[in-house]
C-alpha cells in the first residue's frame, strides 16, 4: 500500500551508525566523497573500500539495501565508463575494433570512474538508510545555521522540509483515492499516445492541487494558533549535542582523511600502482 | 440481475509474513432494487468490498458475478461494468475538477463514448435527479457549499446511468441538514428510478430509517446480513464490533426488561413512539 | 471569573466577482455577545454556515472582529503585543486531524507548540508526556500520526494544545471527519480536559450527543446566537431546534412525540437511560 512508503530508504536497526548524530554523518558523507576524489592510485582505492565496507559492517543493513540505489544511475555508469574506456588516448592499445581504441589509460580511467560513482551512491546510501529524514533535516539545519547570519533562511527551509516530509506520504494516498475515484468515472490514464496520456492527467492533477492548496491553508492556520512564528525565540524539543561516540568518529574520519591525503602526497613523489 | 459474489477473499501482501486478510470468504448477492445498507467500523473490510463490486481492486481468489457473468473472465469489459455498477467515494468533492458543474457532470458520460449532446443531455438529467436546477450549471463547482458539492459529485457518477450505485460514506462531514436531505435524494432515486443501491456508512441510526436490508461486516467477514430489525437484535454482538444498534433499540430492551410490554424490535422513533404508546394503552 | 467576553462582534468578508471587485459583503458573525467563565464547558451548535466556525476563530486571534470586542483572558484580541500571549492561553483545535499535525512523529507534534513558546528542553519533555497522558496516547509517542486512527489523531492535536499549557480550548468541530468510536474517544479526552485539568472548554459541533455534557448550549444561526441555556433546556425546544435543522438525540425527539401523544413525560429528557426510568415510573403510578 502507498500509506506503507517511507521517504529516503531508512533501515530501521540498532547499530552505532544509526545513533550517531546526523551531522556526523552529513560530515562524514562529504569527507567520503571528497576522499573518492582524492584518491589517484589502487592502493588509494584499497583503502576507500576497506573503509567503506567497515562503515558498511558498522551499520547492521544488508548489503542488498546498499546497492539498490545503483539501479538508478546505471545508464549513466554505462555512458561514462564508454566514453572513458574508448576516447581516452593512452600510450599502450590494448583492444581495437574498427576506429575505437581502448588504451590502457583508458581502461585505468573507466574502473576508477566507475569505482567513483559507485562508491559514491553506496556511500551516500549508507547515509540514508542509517538517518531518519527528519534527523537529516535537522542535521542539515544545525550545519548551516552560521549561514543564517548571511540571511539565508536556513531555519524555513528546513521546516520546509520536514513539513513536506509529513505530507508526502498523505498526498500518495489522495493521489491513489482520487485516481480509483476517476477510475470508477470511466476515466483512463493508461492508454494513448503522450499527448492523451497527458490530458488524461488533469482530472487528477486539478483535485490534488486543489487539496493540497487546502491542506497548507488549513496547515498555515494550525501552525499560527500554536505560537509559531519562525526560527526566532524558538526551542528545541530534541536539540542536537555531540556524544563521546560522536567525538570519536569525528576521530575516525581525521585519521582517514589523513591517510586519504598522505597517499596523495606519497604518490606524487614515489609512483604508486 | 444482480451482483454475486462466490468466496471472494482478499489479501494485502499475499506470500509473504505481512499477510493480512481485507476480505475472507465473501458469499453475497444484492438483487436488482434493493436499498442495502453495508455497515461496519473504520478498517472491517467494508470499503475494499464495495471496491470489488465494481472490479476497481482485483479479488486475489473466489468469484464475482454481474448480471450472471463472471468479471474476472478473460477479456470481460471492465470498463462497461464500471458505468453499470456507479460507485461514489467518500468526500466525492475532492473529485471535482472542471470549470463548471455542467462540464464535471458531463466528465463519465464522455468518458463512455457518448457525443457532447447526449452527454449534456444525460448530465442535465442527473443534476435533476439530485435536486439542482439550471441556474447551478454554469456555476463553478468550487464556490457550491459543501451539500451541494457532493450533489454535483453524485450527479457525475448518476450522469453513466448505473444500474447500480454504491456510496461510501456518503453524508460524512456534512452537518444534520445536509445529511437528511442527501440521504432523502438517494432514497427518491431507489423509488423513481429503480436503482438498486449499496449504502456505505458506520451509522446505524442513518442506514435504519432508509433500508431494507443490512450487511455487517467485521474484521473482513460478513457478521451479521438481514433486515435491519433482524440485524439490530444482536445489538450485543454489535457493540463488540465497535458498532452501535439505533439508541431506540437499547431503550426498548431496557423497557422490555423491566417489565414494559412494548415490541423491542422497533428500530425508529415511529415504531417505538407506536409500541409504547399500545403499551400504555392496554392498562 | 471571565475567560473569554465577546461584546457586539461582527465579522464580514467580501466575496469577489470574475473581475477580482467585491461582489458583496458576507456578515458571517452578526453582533455576538458571549461571556464564557473561567472552568465552564461551553458548546456551540449550529449547522454549516451558521457562523459558529468564524466566531471560533475570533477567539484565539485567528480572525479580528471587524466591529466589536473579544477579549480573551481580559486581553484584546486587537492587541497585536500580547497576540502570542492570547493564541498561548486560547489553544485551538480544528477539523480535519491530518492538516495540523506538524511533526512526523507524535511526540514530536505534541512538542511543537512549546518549542515556538521557547520554552526549555527539559520542560518540553515533561509537558509532552503529561499531555500524551492527558489524552491516553501515551502509548503512542513513538508512532507516526499516518498509521493512526482519525479519533487517535485528534488526541494527538489535542495533546498538542494542552502542552501549551493553555487556560481555555476551543475545538472546531474535532468530530466531523470521526467514525463512532473516534468520536467518542475524542469526546471524552475533552470532558477529562475540564474536568480533571479544570481547562475551559468550547465545544463547536453540530453532533447533539456530544453537548448533553456541557454546562451551556449556545445555538447560532445565520451569524447570530438564537438559543442559549443549560442542555436540559435547549432539548426541550424540540421544534425550534428542528426549525433551526439540527439533530435532537433519539430519547429527547422519542420523549417529545410520546409527550404530543398525550403521555405526561416531563420536558428535557437528554438520554436513554432517563426516558426509560420516566416511562417505568409512569407505568407504575398508573
Amino acid at each position: 500500500m502507498l500509506k506503507d512508503i517511507t521517504l529516503g530508504q531508512y533501515y530501521p536497526a540498532d547499530s552505532i551508525l544509526h545513533k550517531l548524530d546526523p551531522r556526523v554523518k552529513l560530515v562524514a558523507t562529504l569527507i567520503f566523497i571528497a576522499s573518492l576524489f582524492l584518491v589517484k592510485s589502487w592502493v588509494g582505492y584499497g583503502i576507500v573500500t576497506v573503509f567503506l565496507f567497515f562503515v558498511i559492517r558498522l551499520s547492521k543493513v544488508p548489503f542488498s539495501f546498499m546497492i539498490r540505489g545503483l539501479k538508478a544511475i546505471i545508464i549513466l555508469l554505462l555512458i561514462t565508463v564508454g566514453f572513458n574506456l574508448f576516447l581516452t588516448p593512452g600510450d599502450r592499445v590494448l583492444v581495437q575494433v574498427w576506429k575505437l581504441k581502448i588504451t590502457d589509460q583508458g581502461l585505468r580511467t573507466a574502473l576508477f570512474m566507475a569505482i567513483r560513482l559507485i562508491y559514491l551512491i553506496i556511500g551516500s546510501s549508507v547515509m540514508t538508510l542509517t538517518t531518519t529524514p527528519n534527523d537529516l533535516t535537522d542535521g542539515m539545519e544545525r550545519l548551516l545555521s552560521p549561514l543564517k547570519k548571511l540571511r539565508v533562511p536556513v531555519h524555513e527551509v528546513a521546516m520546509i522540509m520536514s513539513i513536506a516530509l509529513r505530507f508526502i506520504p498523505i498526498l500518495m494516498e489522495e493521489t491513489d483515492k482520487i485516481m480509483k475515484a476517476q477510475i470508477a468515472r470511466g476515466a483512463d490514464f493508461d492508454s494513448g499516445n503522450l499527448v492523451k496520456k497527458a490530458k488524461s492527467l488533469v482530472p487528477l492533477l486539478v483535485p490534488l492541487f486543489i487539496s493540497a492548496f487546502r491542506r497548507a491553508n488549513d496547515l498555515a492556520m494550525a501552525m499560527e494558533a500554536r505560537c509559531y512564528h519562525g526560527g526566532e525565540g524558538r526551542t528545541k524539543m530534541k536539540p542536537l549535542c555531540y556524544k563521546g561516540r560522536d567525538r570519536k568518529a569525528y576521530g575516525v574520519l581525521l585519521l582517514y582523511l589523513a591517510v586519504i591525503i598522505g597517499i596523495r602526497i606519497l604518490g606524487s613523489y614515489v609512483p604508486l600502482i | 440481475m444482480s451482483i454475486k459474489a462466490e468466496q471472494l477473499n482478499y489479501r494485502y501482501s499475499p506470500g509473504t509474513a505481512y499477510e493480512i486478510y481485507a476480505l475472507k470468504d465473501i458469499n453475497l448477492e444484492i438483487l436488482d432494487g434493493q436499498f442495502l445498507g453495508l455497515i461496519g467500523h473504520t478498517g472491517s473490510g467494508k470499503s475494499t468490498l464495495v471496491q470489488h463490486l465494481n472490479g476497481l481492486i482485483r479479488a486475489t481468489s473466489g468469484h464475482l458475478y454481474f448480471n450472471g457473468e463472471d468479471i474476472y473472465q478473460e477479456g470481460y469489459p471492465m470498463r462497461q461494468l464500471r458505468s453499470q455498477v456507479g460507485l461514489v467515494f467518500q468526500y466525492p468533492e475532492h473529485q471535482l475538477f472542471e470549470v463548471d458543474v455542467i462540464s464535471d457532470v458531463c466528465f463519465g458520460p464522455l468518458n463512455q463514448g457518448l457525443s457532447k449532446e447526449e452527454a449534456r443531455e444525460r448530465a442535465k438529467r442527473a443534476l435533476q435527479m439530485v435536486g439542482l436546477g439550471e441556474e447551478s450549471y454554469s456555476r463553478s463547482p468550487f464556490e457550491l457549499s459543501g451539500g451541494q458539492k457532493r450533489r454535483v459529485a453524485i450527479a457525475g457518477v448518476l450522469a453513466m446511468e448505473p444500474q447500480v450505485l454504491i456510496l461510501d460514506e456518503p453524508t460524512a462531514g456534512l452537518d444534520p441538514r445536509g445529511r437528511d436531505e442527501i440521504l432523502d435524494q438517494i432514497r427518491l432515486l431507489h423509488q423513481e428510478k429503480h436503482i438498486t443501491i449499496v449504502l456505505v456508512s458506520h451509522s446505524m441510526e442513518d442506514v435504519a430509517e432508509y433500508v431494507e436490508r443490512i450487511i455487517v461486516m467485521n474484521q473482513g467477514v460478513i457478521a451479521f446480513d438481514g433486515a435491519p430489525r433482524e440485524v439490530f437484535r444482536h445489538y450485543e454482538a454489535l457493540e463488540q464490533m465497535g458498532l452501535a444498534a439505533p439508541q431506540v433499540t437499547y431503550m426498548m430492551h431496557a423497557l422490555k426488561a423491566r417489565g414494559l410490554e412494548v415490541d423491542e424490535n422497533a428500530t425508529t422513533i415511529q415504531e417505538a413512539r407506536e409500541t409504547i404508546l399500545k403499551a400504555f394503552r392496554k392498562e | 471569573m471571565k475567560m473569554i467576553q465577546a461584546e457586539q462582534v461582527i465579522y464580514e468578508y467580501a466575496r469577489y466577482d470574475e473581475e477580482g471587485n467585491v461582489a458583496e459583503m458576507k456578515r458571517a458573525v452578526d453582533g455576538v455577545d458571549l461571556d464564557v467563565q473561567k472552568g465552564d464547558f461551553v458548546a456551540i451548535l449550529g449547522h454549516n454556515g451558521s457562523g459558529k466556525s468564524t466566531l471560533a476563530k475570533h477567539l484565539n486571534a485567528i480572525l479580528l472582529p471587524r466591529e466589536g470586542t473579544v477579549w480573551v483572558d481580559g486581553k484584546d484580541t486587537k492587541d497585536a503585543d500580547k497576540l502570542w500571549e492570547i493564541r498561548q492561553s486560547a489553544g485551538m483545535v480544528f477539523q480535519n486531524p491530518d492538516n495540523q499535525i506538524i511533526g512526523t512523529i507524535v511526540e514530536e507534534d505534541v512538542g511543537f507548540g512549546p518549542e515556538n513558546m521557547g520554552v526549555p528542553t527539559g520542560e518540553i519533555w515533561e509537558r509532552v508526556e503529561e499531555s500524551l497522558r492527558a489524552v491516553n496516547m501515551l502509548k503512542y509517542r513513538h508512532h507516526s500520526p499516518n498509521k493512526l486512527s482519525g479519533g487517535q489523531k485528534q488526541r494527538v492535536a489535542i495533546a498538542g494544545v494542552v502542552a501549551m499549557h493553555p487556560k481555555c480550548i476551543v475545538l472546531d468541530e474535532p468530530t466531523a471527519m470521526l467514525d463512532p468510536n473516534g468520536r467518542k474517544e475524542v469526546i471524552r479526552a475533552v470532558r477529562a480536559l475540564n474536568q480533571v485539568e479544570d481547562i475551559t472548554v468550547i465545544l463547536i459541533t453540530h453532533y447533539m450527543e456530544e453537548v448533553i455534557h456541557a454546562d451551556r448550549v449556545i445555538v447560532m444561526d445565520q451569524g447570530k446566537i438564537v438559543m442559549q441555556g443549560t442542555p436540559r433546556e435547549i432539548f426541550s425546544r424540540v421544534e425550534e431546534l428542528k426549525a433551526y435543522r439540527l439533530d435532537v438525540p433519539q430519547a429527547t425527539l422519542l420523549a417529545y412525540e410520546l409527550q404530543k401523544a398525550g403521555l405526561p413525560l416531563p420536558d428535557g429528557i437528554l438520554s436513554r437511560e432517563e426516558l426509560v426510568e420516566e416511562l417505568c415510573r409512569l407505568k407504575q403510578n398508573s
